[in-house]
């Protein structure tokens, strides 16, 4: 658990481990059930209900959010930018 | 309350000039004032801003501008807080955006604008529509209408309790398992999901995007098939949305349904259904025979599958589309010495419990050693589901099945057991896992306590037309009374 934790950038505290860490497996316990399935080598994965590829646009110059308005969620900026903690030494 | 609310009878009143749309607005506002501090169905009510819609609508009117094309022209309308609305919150329930402010509306928003309907304020779900009772909800659980004990069912509760104490005529929804349908159902109203790909989700928060779909809540069948015309329709900005023109809905409505074959799932018909429910739905299957409709059995043969599969496909996905709340951009933030550690703290403390096990349970079935045996296959399981589905519509024209196994539970039953929790979506998942359209419509009442059941009617993807067709059939032939005590 923490190292999945880890993987997905959460912290947990001690007793979030505890708790979730028991429910996951209980859920990973009722999943373990698609082992059982009957699967031949014809089927294919579903990724996606309704096929379709490559949807693609026409390559055109369109307005998009101004840069006050995109900034407006931002919990901390300056200078028209996000402001991160120090990312290089 | 007024006697008739459906949209067509509201309509034909304002555009005569015998009612403005600022009193069919008044009257919405004065029930949100009488309860919703109870319901919590609203987290979130702009009433000025809703009248000033209200009023330019009136004003529209009375100079004798053409509204033809207006099809929800002053209809008060819910929003889930999960949708965007421009300058208006869009929380999604959750401690990660409770201050995060919409920069635009999302495509379906502006059609309701366009359509002519007023946006009346923002319905209440589980945290980023993970839940199936509103309990994991930043701002509270919402309370069912019906019995204020019970839960409204999720995750779009909020919604449809907002139209079922008629705080509003008409909501939107997000369904990425059951979350219209199911709610709908504990709630007495109408839920339509509509087919993966008719609506588009450009300004939906993404929880899983092979599964989400947006659609309407009303009182009526009627009234969710003109829903679904405005919001339906190809939007280049959802690259899943499907390049079919909207249809119309509602003049296929009251053609009769003689011949139209309806099969009935035997997996669906199992012990742990209600004998109440399994009692509302033979009645519903009785009424639909005598409206000429051929009842057939057919067989879903993966559906003790189907809860499995869509768990592994909805957490991994939800786990992807969640990696993008990392403090930088917007919304909530815990400062860190590294970014990595500021990612950990803000997503540590801004997410709630069901978010977070949702997250972990798909980071684990992504993780390389797992992937395989998980995802994978449960993407393949969902293969032998589709081909279910495809093999069992070649024999008929819908599905019928309940929407969920039993009436509303109450606050706190299952909150503390998640599989428990899990296993009430049943019913609705297999729906968006194969992407067909699905609606919840009333179909009676348990006894004591009394409340609403529902039934599930399902189509071939791209067939809503048919399905809202013999749902609204089966109202007209039944008129059961929706008003709950408040």
């Amino acid at each position: 658990m923490h190292y999945v934790a880890r993987l997905a950038r959460l912290n947990l505290t001690e007793e979030e481990h505890v708790t979730m860490g028991s429910q996951v497996e209980q859920i990973l316990g009722y999943i373990k059930q698609l082992q059982s399935v009957e699967i031949d080598e014809t089927i294919q994965p579903t990724a996606h209900p309704i096929p379709m590829s490559n949807v693609t646009r026409p390559d055109a110059v369109t307005a998009s959010l101004d840069q006050a308005k995109a900034l407006e969620n931002a919990p901390l900026q300056a200078n028209g930018l996000f402001m991160v903690p120090k990312i290089v030494e | 309350m007024n006697k008739d609310l459906s949209f067509h009878c509201l309509q034909n009143q304002m555009r005569a000039g015998d009612l403005s749309a600022q009193s069919v607005l008044q009257g919405c506002l004065d029930r949100i004032q009488a309860h919703n501090s109870s319901l919590n169905a609203l987290i979130h009510l702009d009433a000025e801003d809703a009248m000033q819609q209200a009023v330019q609508i009136d004003q529209a009117i009375q100079r004798g501008d053409n509204l033809e094309n207006k099809p929800l022209l002053g209809i008060p309308v819910a929003i889930k807080d999960n949708i965007a609305q421009l300058d208006q919150p869009m929380t999604c329930a959750s401690k990660m955006l409770r201050q995060f402010i919409s920069p635009y509306d999302a495509t379906v928003t502006r059609a309701l604008r366009e359509a002519g309907a007023v946006l009346v304020g923002r319905a209440n779900l589980d945290e980023f529509a993970m839940g199936s009772s509103t309990e994991t909800s930043f701002h509270g659980v919402s309370r069912n209408p019906w019995d204020k004990d019970r839960i409204p069912g999720g995750s779009s509760g909020g919604s449809a309790a907002a139209v079922s104490a008629a705080f509003c005529l008409g909501a939107l929804g997000s369904d990425t398992g059951g979350s219209i349908r199911q709610p709908a159902s504990y709630c007495g109203c109408v839920g339509l999901k509509p087919s993966y790909g008719r609506v588009s989700r450009f300004g939906l928060t993404a929880f899983a995007s092979s599964l989400d779909q947006i659609g309407p809540l009303t009182l009526k069948v009627e009234d969710a098939a003109r829903m679904l015309g405005v919001i339906a329709g190809h939007d280049p900005k959802d690259s899943t949305s499907v390049k079919a023109p909207s249809e119309d809905y509602v003049s296929g409505l009251g053609h009769d349904i003689k011949g139209m074959k309806i099969g009935l799932p035997s997996e669906y018909f199992v012990e742990g259904l209600d004998p109440e429910v399994r009692g509302a739905i033979d009645g519903a299957i009785k009424t639909l025979e005598n409206l000429g409709a051929l009842i057939c059995p057919i067989s879903l043969p993966h559906t003790e599958f189907a809860i499995a599969t869509y768990y592994v496909i909805c957490t991994a996905e939800a786990s992807a589309n969640l990696a993008r709340f990392d403090g930088i951009r917007y919304g909530h933030r815990e400062e860190g010495k590294d970014p990595l550690e500021l990612y950990n703290r803000t997503r540590g403390s801004g997410f709630g419990e069901e978010v977070k096990r949702r997250i972990l349970l798909g980071t684990y079935v992504l993780s390389s050693g797992y992937y395989d045996a998980y995802y994978l296959r449960a993407q393949k399981v969902r293969t032998l589901i589709r081909q279910d589905f495809e093999r069992a519509f070649e024999k008929v024209d819908l599905m019928l099945t309940p929407t969920v196994p039993s009436t509303a539970f109450k606050l706190g039953e299952k909150a503390s057991d998640p599989l428990q929790m899990y296993l009430t979506d049943i019913f609705t998942i297999s729906a968006n896992l194969v992407g067909n359209c699905g609606i919840s419509i009333p179909c009676g009442f348990s006894e004591n306590p009394r409340l609403p059941i529902g039934l599930q009617l399902m189509g071939r993807p791209f067939e809503e037309q048919k399905l809202l067709q013999v749902a609204y059939a089966y109202e007209q032939a039944t008129q059961w009374k929706m008003e709950p005590p408040l």
